[in-house]
């Protein structure tokens, strides 16, 4: 990929963070201090769920082999995307100049054993390095075998995981986003008085399933989720996401791309939104009607936001009880910074502190009107620094991706795993119920104690403590 | 003999082949107050940062030179020499190990160069020990990515001396990467037993097994080999080199010190348990002692109760070539038939596995292959869950990556009792299968009828 289109890519005029950028380039990442993974991880995540193509990693083995099915992303049906398929490019390969070659047979065993709806070949770091013409390749696959193959150009060196979802977000809308025309609504499905309105999902990943504790209150409202990216998605609803008559950016300002260009290509409105909370969720329901400007589903939607609200509100009122004035050190990414201090305010627990590595000034300004003026931000998250200020702000969990986890274990402290690898699904009012019962779960157990108390015979050393330099 | 084929695809299908920086990464976290860098791109670390972490269920120290793409197209020396400078900087380890990766390896670095290049700039950093290694992931696989670390450790900090046999009573242990921390406690206890004292490197039993420890963070290793121990490896009496695919690092060990290498394949099973068992008493001059006798009872024992559900029995096996030996000799030894054998790469060592052929390639092969050959049982690692599903058969959780259960890199192979609750496991997964054969229902019969109902084992359930 040339670095001009890198920059137009990272230079998003729908993204806030643009206006606090003047060069519009992102910062060098710095060697010997550095975390978080490239763009082809980014790439990876935001397409993968597309779950019946086959997604072949161009490269040696580290890409693939190192990270095949590490996400909980769900489907309802095929399981294609969960099998590793990578050239496993060798020395040879690479001197000898095999390596397109390997590519094109590749495309067609992998048509061939799992005949897939599409195609989606990987750049990476090597092969992007070496020239190899991943477009001309998949073009001349595609040509011969009749299947959609589609190359996705966004090797690790290019930058940043949130650049590689904006590539991949790029590469639909360039690629697959308007060649297919949505089917009818099925018979079977339609319902008296329930108009259908078709709505897009962007960002939406179907973590350890958790959309589907929000799909139902979908249907019965009459919307259809026409095509998502990329949640329990095929690829043929990625190809109608333009016919959608709404869409919902889920928690990601990466991929805003994809929505402003719907929009403007399409006439697609969108809103960036939230399924975390009870307060969010029900926005997120409220964005729909209002965009779609139906009168009646606006009434049919409020009488569902009460109904469900009365019903997690009782359900979640013992575990407030439990929770209520508990002090939680929040980091995760981005959006979901405000995103789940707003759910977290639901259930009584105080933010005392959060992570905004990756939001926008617009998450801030979130943050701000959540959390009040003096709301602690933290921009560097390395551990020794979250520890610090989880020690220093009295903190009783600490709420951050799976990065973190071991981080938290090693210093005896509750964690909640709040990203992509999470074991449990918190979306929607359902999902908030279960975060509430892991929040007590970790905040309550008895091994915190144990593991804190020094042992009988250690008289003047307490675990858990640093030890005085 | 087996024979190694290899049919030859342009696609690889469920990877069972990690990469090499990953596997090196892993010896030098079996370092003390260590800190790896790739040299690579930053996603290099992370996706190896998560397969790490994963597995062990700890924090992973790993750092990158992030490479960015004018770091790509013009050249990365200086993000070797940042990176280096920020980690002595930030973190002050007493080792850096910097494995390469596909992209700087195309590229062209010359990391040695790079080193001497650092040190030029930063005499102040003397003080830290830097090990750069080739471990490109376009050849090998982890085990040989963790030989190659090794070897460029024992290169890099074992200096020339003719000193061997000046502690009496230490040994060294050159342990290869399907060593577990498990196995390598069980090692350390056993060379013990013999009152020797084992200096073990690289020692992820000490760095990897999972403690806590007093202080709330370390952005280094957590315990491993200490760098003066590594030094004083010289004056040991014997070195012990374990796993085939380490023997080039033996080679260096013994060329550099002169002091005397006795290799083993692996110590699965009870012959190998006793080749070196029988060589610890003859360096130590010392009998072999009660208790070692006892477990060694302990697992005729348990050979003599199991062999009733392992003869016969058809294992399929996907695992790096060392451990693939091993665990192929322990179901060999109990009457079992390797009807299966699948290694992610060819290895000196996979000539010895005890079937007709090993199969160089991917869990798509391997799967392919078990159902062919009507395998019984599976061994391979957490991707084989899948696998084994679809089989219907159960697995036997061995090699890396282990995610899907607690404790896996705690579990360990070697050692008279671990090979007894290896055989206690093995035999427990094949009975949690069902072999009754289908209930015959006499026409004659006039009592009430109903469909009986019984419990369904899934793969790799355990029933008792």
């Amino acid at each position: 990929m040339k670095t001009s289109d890198i920059a137009l890519l990272i230079n998003e005029p729908a993204c806030p963070n643009n206006a606090n950028k003047a060069k519009g380039g992102c910062t060098r990442p710095k060697p010997g201090a550095t975390a978080g993974g490239c763009s082809f991880d980014g790439a990876q995540i935001t397409l993968f769920p597309i779950a019946d193509v086959a997604h072949i990693v161009h490269g040696p083995i580290a890409c693939a082999g190192d990270s095949w099915d590490n996400r909980g992303t769900r489907t309802t049906g095929p399981a294609l995307y969960r099998i590793g398929m990578t050239t496993d490019l060798s020395e040879q390969d690479i001197v000898m100049g095999r390596s397109e070659k390997k590519l094109f047979h590749a495309i067609k065993q992998a048509i061939d054993t799992h005949a897939p709806a599409a195609v989606f070949v990987y750049a990476t770091c090597v092969t992007a390095m070496i020239g190899d013409d991943l477009a001309a390749v998949c073009k001349a696959a595609a040509a011969r075998w009749g299947v959609p193959v589609i190359p996705v150009d966004a090797a690790g060196f290019y930058g940043s995981k949130k650049l590689g979802d904006r590539i991949a977000g790029e590469t639909m809308f360039q690629h697959v986003i308007g060649t297919r025309e949505p089917d009818p609504v099925p018979e079977s499905a339609q319902r008296p008085g329930v108009a259908v309105h078709d709505i897009a999902l962007i960002a939406e990943y179907n973590i350890r399933g958790e959309f589907w504790h929000v799909a139902p209150l979908l249907d019965e409202l009459g919307l259809r989720v026409v095509g998502a990216l990329s949640g329990d998605a095929r690829f043929r609803d990625v190809q109608t996401m333009h016919r959608a008559s709404a869409a919902m950016v889920v928690c990601s300002n990466a991929l805003l791309n994809v929505a402003r260009k719907l929009e403007e290509t399409w006439g697609v409105p969108y809103f960036e939104g939230s399924f975390y909370g009870v307060t969010d969720m029900s926005n997120a329901l409220r964005e729909f009607a209002r965009l779609l400007d139906d009168p009646d589903l606006t009434a049919r939607t409020e009488a569902l936001i009460v109904r469900e609200e009365a019903r997690v509100f009782a359900q979640l009122e013992p575990w407030r009880a439990r929770l209520e004035g508990k002090r939680a050190l929040l980091y995760t990414g981005g959006v979901k910074s405000w995103s789940i201090i707003s759910a977290l305010k639901d259930l009584g627990v105080e933010v005392v502190a959060t992570g905004v590595r990756k939001s926008t000034e617009d998450d801030k300004e979130r943050i701000r009107d959540l959390m009040g003026d003096d709301a602690l931000m933290l921009e560097d998250g390395n551990p020794a620094g979250l520890l610090k200020v989880y020690n220093e702000k009295g903190a009783d969990v600490l709420i951050a991706g799976g990065r973190n986890l071991y981080t938290a274990m090693k210093a005896r402290i509750p964690f909640l795993d709040i990203n992509q690898e999470r074991e449990y699904a918190y979306a929607g009012y359902a999902g908030m119920v279960e975060m509430a019962r892991q929040l007590a779960l970790t905040i309550e157990n008895p091994v915190w104690s144990a593991v804190r108390k020094p042992a009988p015979w250690a008289v003047n050393r307490c675990a858990g403590v640093p030890v005085a330099a | 003999m087996a024979e190694i084929i290899r049919h030859p695809k342009p696609l690889t299908v469920s990877p069972l082949k990690a990469s090499q920086p990953i596997g090196a990464a892993l010896a030098f976290l079996g370092l003390r107050n260590c800190l790896p860098m790739l040299h690579g791109a930053q996603g290099c670390t992370a996706f190896g940062k998560v397969f790490l972490v994963r597995h062990f269920r700890e924090p992973i120290p790993l750092q990158t030179t992030a490479m960015d793409q004018i770091a790509t197209v013009m050249n990365a020396d200086e993000n070797v020499v940042v990176g280096l400078r920020t980690i002595c900087e930030k973190s002050k380890p007493d080792i850096i190990g910097m494995p390469t990766t596909g992209l700087s390896e195309t590229q062209g670095t010359d990391i040695l160069r790079l080193v001497r290049e650092f040190r030029a700039r930063h005499p102040e950093y003397a003080g830290t020990a830097i090990v750069p290694v080739n471990t490109p992931d376009f050849s090998g696989c982890f085990e040989s990515g963790f030989a190659l670390a090794l070897d460029a450790i024992i290169d890099t900090l074992v200096t020339e001396t003719r000193h061997a046999g000046r502690r009496r009573r230490q040994v060294n242990v050159l342990a290869a990467s399907m060593l577990s921390p498990g196995d390598i406690e069980a090692i350390k206890e056993w060379i013990e037993a013999f009152g020797l004292r084992p200096v073990v490197l690289p020692d992820v039993g000490d760095s990897m097994d999972g403690h806590l420890i007093e202080r709330q963070h370390s952005p280094l290793t957590l315990g491993g080999t200490p760098r003066n121990e590594i030094e004083t490896m010289g004056e040991s009496i014997a070195t012990l080199a374990i796993g085939r695919s380490i023997g080039a690092a033996a080679d260096r060990l013994e060329m550099r010190t002169g002091v005397p290498t006795f290799r083993f394949d692996h110590l699965v099973g009870l012959e190998a348990c006793d080749a070196f068992t029988q060589t610890l008493a003859q360096i130590s001059g010392v009998a072999v002692p009660a208790r070692i006798e006892r477990h060694r009872a302990q697992l005729q024992d348990a050979m003599v109760d199991t062999h009733f559900m392992t003869s016969f029995l058809r294992v399929a096996l996907a695992l790096e070539p060392d451990l693939l030996k091993g665990l192929s000799d322990l179901f060999v030894g109990m009457g079992a038939e390797v009807v299966t054998a699948v290694s992610p790469v060819r290895a000196g060592v996979l000539e010895s596995v005890p079937c007709a052929t090993v199969q160089i390639g991917d869990l798509e092969d391997f799967e392919r292959s078990a159902a062919e050959n009507a395998a019984q049982m599976l061994v391979g690692n957490s991707h084989g869950v899948e696998v084994a599903g679809r089989l219907g058969v159960p697995l036997l959780r061995a090699g890396f990556p282990l995610y899907d259960h607690v404790g896996g890199y705690a579990r360990g192979w070697v050692g008279y009792r671990l090979a007894r609750q290896a055989l206690f496991d093995i035999a427990n997964l094949f009975l949690g299968q069902h072999h009754d054969i289908p209930a015959y229902r006499s026409i004659y019969r006039t009592d009430a009828f109903s469909a009986p109902v019984r419990p369904q084992a899934g793969a790799g359930v355990v029933c008792h």
